[in-house]
């Protein structure tokens, strides 16, 4: 029994991430899951405080309930568990583009300090790319116009950049008012969760600061894993460490989903 | 009305050199068996139109069939990165790969376009992003009632789509459930069809959400059993997520991926491709 409690209470930064970011979705909101770490967080989410989360999924699923982690998001567990299967065109038009999701929850291969997605490329040239990233998918579109945006990342300076080399899904732009002036209807990233805390968008200027450290990460080492002046909250708190319970559902997803 | 053929013989009169060829298939029944047999039959300076080309068409553009990809999303999905692709893109291996990038609800509308017979379609989307400066398939249009600032993006019609369903029967109507993507607008855009089945039966019994293409609808119907492996097709086999693992290794190096190629594509005969 001992080493059962042992083992649980000790845990990685990438548990931490998941779970503090299955924390941020409320019970009942309809969120458009990405694959890899969101869909590891929402399915958390779900199976511990938020039953009744609505996970959608851009292969063309309303309200996945999967007892184990998809390993794409056309998993075949995804249909046969939705309320409804729709065609990929539908998803975009019919549910994504009129505002009917709360929470577009992204991951990403660069983040910038206000928050812009680059899935594309990395490098200056286009064209002739250091390293070619799959690409868009639904991100542009999901980042635009779901209510607000939740990315989840880990954080380094390779991931963390002053700004991105390509901007595929647009965040705050170049700053506080650069979405209304571009049309997008949706707040955009509200939440940054990452392995080392949380960050948030300064409401004066929209650059991304650190709001949240996640127990036994010092503000130094998140400064060192970013590659801008990383401002910190003057409301700066510690995030809860994982629950048993968070653990063990969060293990037991990912041990069914191998 | 839809001939029933072999795949060898549908991809032979139906994808020709030069031409804009889009198989699709959202992460289900992904028409892999018609993508090698593109490649066995040396195609050539293809359009490959796809919105999240993966291990078929990374082994299409490794094959050097591709002289151009039009796509929203490239990757091996839940394992990481296509590196045939990547070759083509970064380094011109084996031949030079143009790109035309789309995102996925730019890429959707372009089919329902293209199938509704538009010539363009309009959405909120690319707004703010890079994509429209590296995309000229992108443009700004301002709504004539609201005067609101939309995304334009022209129709997709392939000279050819190729899609796999569950089945057909004998009269060539298609049946369809589970994922169904984006599969019946790449079909109606499309000049000429090809869709590879599971099998042909006698009737089509009705499924829980299915979607039929009547055989008016599409050019030519094959029977290609396991035709969607490693991808799956609900009601017959579950995704080979093995597989797509074990590409990752094939894929990473050219002389392995050419391993491959000749093993598994090229040294196969008509007959064992028709399994007749």
């Amino acid at each position: 029994m001992t080493a059962t409690t042992e083992a649980q209470q000790t845990y990685t930064s990438d548990e931490m991430m998941s779970i503090a970011a299955a924390r941020a979705l409320g019970d009942g909101q309809r969120c458009f899951v990405g694959i890899g770490l969101p869909s590891t967080a929402a399915n958390l989410a779900r199976r511990t405080h938020a039953p009744d989360l609505v996970l959608i999924y851009e292969s063309g699923t309303l309200g996945s309930k999967p007892d184990r982690l998809p390993a794409s998001i056309g998993d075949g567990i995804l249909a046969e568990t939705a309320d409804a299967v729709i065609s990929v065109p539908e998803v975009f038009n019919y549910w994504l583009q009129p505002g009917r999701i709360d929470v577009g929850f992204l991951g990403a291969a660069q983040l910038d300090k206000f928050g812009n997605i680059n899935t594309t490329v990395i490098g200056d040239d286009y064209a002739n790319p250091k390293v070619r990233l799959p690409g868009a998918g639904g991100a542009p579109e999901i980042a635009a116009s779901c209510r607000e945006v939740f990315v989840v990342v880990r954080q380094s300076k390779r991931s963390f950049v002053d700004r991105v080399d390509f901007v595929t899904s647009v965040g705050h732009g170049s700053g506080k008012g650069d979405r209304e002036r571009l049309g997008l209807r949706g707040a955009g990233p509200t939440l940054v969760i990452t392995d080392l805390g949380i960050l948030r968008p300064d409401p004066e200027t929209s650059e991304l600061v650190l709001s949240q450290l996640h127990e036994g990460v010092e503000v130094e080492q998140v400064r060192e894993a970013t590659g801008w002046d990383l401002k910190v909250s003057p409301d700066l708190s510690r995030t809860a460490p994982p629950s048993e319970a968070e653990l063990a559902t969060l293990r037991a997803l990912k041990e069914a989903g191998k | 009305m839809a001939e029933i053929v072999s795949l060898a013989e549908g991809v032979g009169r139906l994808v020709h050199d030069g031409d804009v060829v889009a198989l699709e298939g959202f992460t289900h029944l992904i028409p892999h068996a018609a993508g090698q047999e593109i490649i066995r039959q040396r195609r050539r300076d293809l359009t490959l139109v796809r919105m999240t080309p993966d291990i078929v068409y990374d082994q299409l553009i490794g094959a050097g069939c591709a002289r151009k990809l039009i796509f929203s999303w490239g990757g091996n999905p839940g394992v990481g990165s296509l590196h045939r692709f990547r070759d083509a893109v970064q380094n011109g291996w084996p031949v030079p790969l143009e790109i035309e990038e789309h995102s996925h609800a730019g890429m959707a509308n372009r089919y329902v376009a293209g199938a509704s017979g538009l010539p363009f379609a309009v959405l909120r989307g690319y707004s703010g992003t890079d994509l429209p400066k590296h995309t000229d398939t992108i443009k700004q249009i301002t709504c004539p009632f609201t005067g609101e600032q939309l995304a334009a993006v022209p129709a997709l019609n392939p000279d050819v789509s190729i899609i796999h369903a569950q089945r057909a029967d004998r009269a060539g109507n298609v049946q369809i459930w589970g994922l169904v993507g984006v599969q019946k607008e790449a079909v109606l855009a499309a000049k000429r069809s090809l869709v590879t089945v599971e099998e042909v039966v006698d009737e089509l019994e009705p499924v829980p959400g299915q979607l039929v293409l009547p055989s008016w609808a599409v050019t030519c119907v094959a029977e290609v059993p396991h035709g969607a492996h490693p991808s799956y097709a609900q009601g017959y086999y579950d995704r080979d997520n093995a597989y797509y693992e074990h590409w990752d290794s094939i894929g990473r190096k050219r002389d392995s991926f050419e391993d491959w190629l000749r093993e598994k594509v090229f040294d196969r005969t008509d007959s064992e491709v028709t399994g007749k």
